[in-house]
């Protein structure tokens, strides 16, 4: 028998539109926020709705005129130029000697404009000042070669602005031609060149098993007696170029410098903490905890201060210290234990198969280390050293405590000034400080957010 | 054979390359290194310090000081006067100053934190996006620079000493402070504190009970709600019943008579300084910012298949939060939070830079600058702060050891 009755259907259903309430504008009003204040199903739900509307129509109203002042100030009411050279009388209301309304409110930027050169620069001689710029062009050029994605050389960019670039940075902006007694620099050179020797020597085995079983360790002393001597001959070569003291530095210029030898200088020494605390020698490993808790568990402010009154204690007699070498001290000491901790997570990260390979290969402690262990685990904790530098980049503001005048330092400063004395004065110059620091930090935690999701997938 | 083959210089070998020995060596080498150096530091120190006709010792902690403090907590507590108080002192009301504001603090971040950690993962557009400008202004932007913005661009320009604005009939805030009522505790208040005391030993007795009732036999009290209302009733009706033994004394505010009595009178009712307002308004937002990340992130940790899991079980949303999200969001959340705790009060050492008499800026700053005994008096300021470090770290332990997955 055969039937013409179908129980399945033989054309596809027609295709619906979705729900109005699924799509378009509709449908995202719908989804974020909406939806949670209409829900009058219940009496706990209605009350629910009623608090998300009252607290969403009172952020609401904070949020637009908290905005709105802050546009009102920058931008709408905003004083932009003095062409006639007024200062202060450019921005000051009638009641203040100027010519604009009582109830004016606005940002000077004038102001800002006047003290630029103070704010990136600090005293720097004027006509010295290419110098700086060099300075920042290779450091700009260098981080968006490494940021930009595709760009070949990478690695090498990086080694090139931890190890040369600092060199190149010191030379320009203090002037060089350091002065360096010239037995300091034969024995230098005496040193690197015995140590070299012994290390092509012990290589060969021409000195016995003794020093060829210290080979490994050998090997990294001469590298960096060479880099060590080489680094002196090229700080005490006379360029030609003006010294300028480091007194006369401030602003971004000293913000930069501190942030950035602080993260520089303690990677090494993070590297060897971190090593020093994941090691199977008890000494040694306490040496290290203790190390690195003592500074993790004291505030910046006092190692700023220990820095500042007890290093010139600590060092032999007659030996000065420069305010900003101090500084930088301290800073370098504090971010190393925090950058040890970051290793220690990257080589914690690290599977025991690694090890246990290498070690079947054969490989030293030494050569696991420097070839399996610690190329991995650095890759791995970029964002984390991002991170520690995005803390230290804010830290640096606490180095106006000891008189040194970076960003922030430079702009409070320059508030004793009389010439621009008005009531909107700090306003303004704490708004534009803080829009510096913030498109800084925001995008270094942007990039720092990027590099750990594509280390992620990577995996 | 390989036996036979044997030199003599493999036994210099073996112990060369005897891991033991190596390593015993390397740890004496670098200790070694590490005193000597600490040796020769101590020497400089001892020799620079004698040329400048220092010596070493705490015996200045028993001179008097001569400096003002700004009155604030730890000079009430202290009864701080100059002249009378002595530099340890002064150190006392550097710690309790201190430890007022990074409790103050920590609760508002705490509070302001959780909210806005919250707000950043509803489904509420205005509240996202409130919460995600909060946390990348406030934490984009140096905390010292919060601190000045605080103080020297909204406090500084609030009205003068002569005048001021009310918040509430007895509350009001010029330049020189925020005047509230002050609390005089008359005898007998401290009854009231005793039944405070009680009532909390008998809420936490009556929720255990309550909890093992419920494990045992299944049968809901609602021990939280009576524990609760313990706590509130107990201590009022004894207060009540004691005829209220506790007064205000209100901060008199003059707009005429001699202009320069005008103004709020100095010594009645409580005065919080400005330094002190702006150090914690500066703290708890800066540090609620990351405890709003924090939040963030240990509420996304785990996973919607709880949420699914539970709702299958029958429980409610409601219970579902509180059963099964929060204890395990609560894992991940508080070993971070408590070293953001840990950050806040290292960085109320900030206050230096306005001059909140904290730690730093009475004991560092100050008393440093008069007595100049650099080496005893940092070693004192950083043992304060390593023991509180130490303290949150113990802390933290013990907490992870109690926390800990039990697997079964």
């Amino acid at each position: 028998m055969k039937s013409n009755i179908s129980y399945v259907r033989k054309q596809d259903a027609p295709i619906l539109p979705p729900p109005i309430n699924q799509v378009g504008i509709i449908g995202w009003l719908w989804r974020n926020g909406i939806s949670s204040m209409t829900n009058f199903s219940s009496i706990a739900n209605s009350a629910q709705s009623l608090a998300m509307i009252a607290i969403s129509f009172i952020i609401l109203y904070l949020g637009i005129t908290g905005i709105w002042t802050l546009i009102d100030f920058a931008f709408i009411q905003a004083i932009w130029s003095d062409e006639d050279e007024l200062k202060r009388l450019a921005c000051a209301t009638t009641l203040q000697g100027g010519s604009l309304p009582e109830e004016w409110f606005g940002a000077c930027w004038p102001y800002i404009g006047a003290k630029a050169k103070l704010l990136v620069y600090g005293m720097y001689d004027i006509e010295e000042i290419w110098r700086v710029n060099i300075t920042y062009l290779i450091l700009i050029l260098g981080i968006s070669w490494i940021v930009i994605g595709g760009l070949p050389f990478k690695f090498q960019v990086g080694i090139f602005l931890l190890t040369v670039y600092p060199i190149i940075a010191f030379i320009l902006l203090t002037g060089g031609g350091l002065d360096i007694e010239y037995s300091t620099l034969i024995l230098l050179l005496i040193f690197s060149f015995c140590s070299s020797l012994l290390c092509f020597l012990s290589s060969k085995r021409f000195l016995g098993e003794v020093i060829f079983s210290l080979y490994s360790i050998l090997n990294t002393v001469r590298y960096l007696l060479i880099y060590l001597t080489t680094v002196t001959i090229l700080f005490s070569l006379d360029l030609g170029l003006v010294t300028v003291e480091t007194e006369k530095w401030g602003g971004l210029l000293v913000t930069l410098v501190v942030a950035i030898t602080g993260i520089v200088a303690s990677l090494p020494l993070g590297v060897l903490l971190a090593l020093g605390r994941r090691s199977s020698m008890p000494a040694i490993r306490v040496l290290c905890v203790v190390f690195i808790e003592f500074w993790r568990g004291v505030p910046l402010i006092t190692v700023l201060f220990m820095a500042s009154f007890m290093l010139p204690l600590f060092l032999p007699e007659g030996s000065d210290v420069n305010k900003l070498l101090r500084a930088l001290i301290g800073v370098t000491l504090f971010s190393s234990a925090y950058m040890a901790e970051v290793i220690r997570g990257g080589l914690q990260a690290i599977p025991t198969g690694q090890y246990e390979a290498s070690s079947a290969l054969g490989l030293s402690y030494y050569q696991t280390s420097r070839l399996i262990v610690l190329p991995q685990a650095l890759v791995l904790v970029i964002p984390g050293i991002v991170n520690t530098f995005i803390g230290l980049f804010k830290d640096t503001t606490l180095v106006l405590i000891i008189s040194l005048f970076d960003l922030l330092g430079m702009i409070q400063s320059t508030f004793a000034d009389p010439t621009w004395s008005t009531p909107v004065q700090s306003l303004t110059g704490y708004l534009a400080v803080a829009c510096m620091f913030w498109v800084i930090l925001f995008s270094m935690s942007r990039y720092s957010m990027f590099m750990e999701k594509k280390l992620r997938y990577e995996h | 054979m390989y036996s036979s083959g044997v030199k003599k210089s493999d036994l210099s070998e073996s112990l060369l390359y005897n891991p033991k020995i190596r390593s015993i060596s390397f740890q004496l080498i670098a200790l070694v290194l590490v005193f000597s150096a600490l040796f020769i530091l101590r020497n400089n120190t001892l020799v620079n310090l004698d040329a400048q006709g220092k010596s070493l010792g705490f015996g200045f902690l028993k001179d008097t000081s001569g400096f003002s403090i700004l009155p604030t907590f730890g000079t009430w507590a202290m009864n701080y006067q100059v002249g009378v108080s002595t530099y340890l002192d002064v150190f006392f009301v550097g710690i309790l100053n201190t430890t007022v504001v990074a409790l103050m603090g920590i609760l508002a971040a705490t509070i302001v934190g959780f909210t806005i950690g919250i707000f950043r993962l509803s489904n509420n557009f205005i509240l996202k996006t409130f919460a995600s400008i909060f946390v990348e202004i406030f934490r984009n932007i140096p905390l010292l620079l919060w601190l000045f913005i605080f103080y020297f661009a909204v406090l500084r320009n609030l009205p003068a000493k002569r005048d001021a604005v009310f918040l509430s009939e007895t509350v009001g805030l010029n330049i020189t402070g925020l005047y509230a009522p002050a609390p005089l505790l008359q005898a007998g208040f401290l009854y009231v504190v005793l039944a405070l005391m009680v009532s909390l030993v008998a809420a936490v007795f009556i929720s255990n009970w309550a909890k093992k009732r419920f494990l045992a036999t299944g049968k809901k009290i609602p021990g939280g709600w009576i524990s609760l209302a313990i706590v509130f009733i107990l201590p009022i009706i004894v207060f009540y019943a004691l005829g209220k033994p506790l007064a205000w004394e209100y901060p008199i505010f003059k707009s005429d008579g001699p202009i320069l009595r005008r103004g709020f009178q100095s010594g009645v009712g409580m005065m919080i300084v400005p330094e002190m307002i702006a150090v914690w308004a500066a703290l708890s937002l800066y540090t609620a910012a990351y405890i709003a990340e924090i939040v963030r992130s240990g509420i996304l940790a785990v996973s919607y298949g709880q949420t699914e899991a539970s709702f299958a079980l029958g429980l409610r949303p409601s219970a579902t939060l509180r059963l099964v999200i929060i204890p395990q969001a609560m894992r991940v959340i508080v070993p971070p939070l408590t070293s953001q705790y840990l950050n806040l009060i290292k960085n109320s050492s900030l206050a230096v830079a306005i001059a909140y008499p904290e730690l730093v800026s009475t004991f560092g700053g100050t008393a440093l600058n008069q007595v100049g005994k650099e080496v005893e008096m940092i070693f004192m300021l950083m043992c304060v702060y390593l023991t509180f470090s130490i303290l949150t770290s113990m802390f933290m332990n013990w907490f992870n050891s109690r926390m800990k997955l039990e697997e079964r």
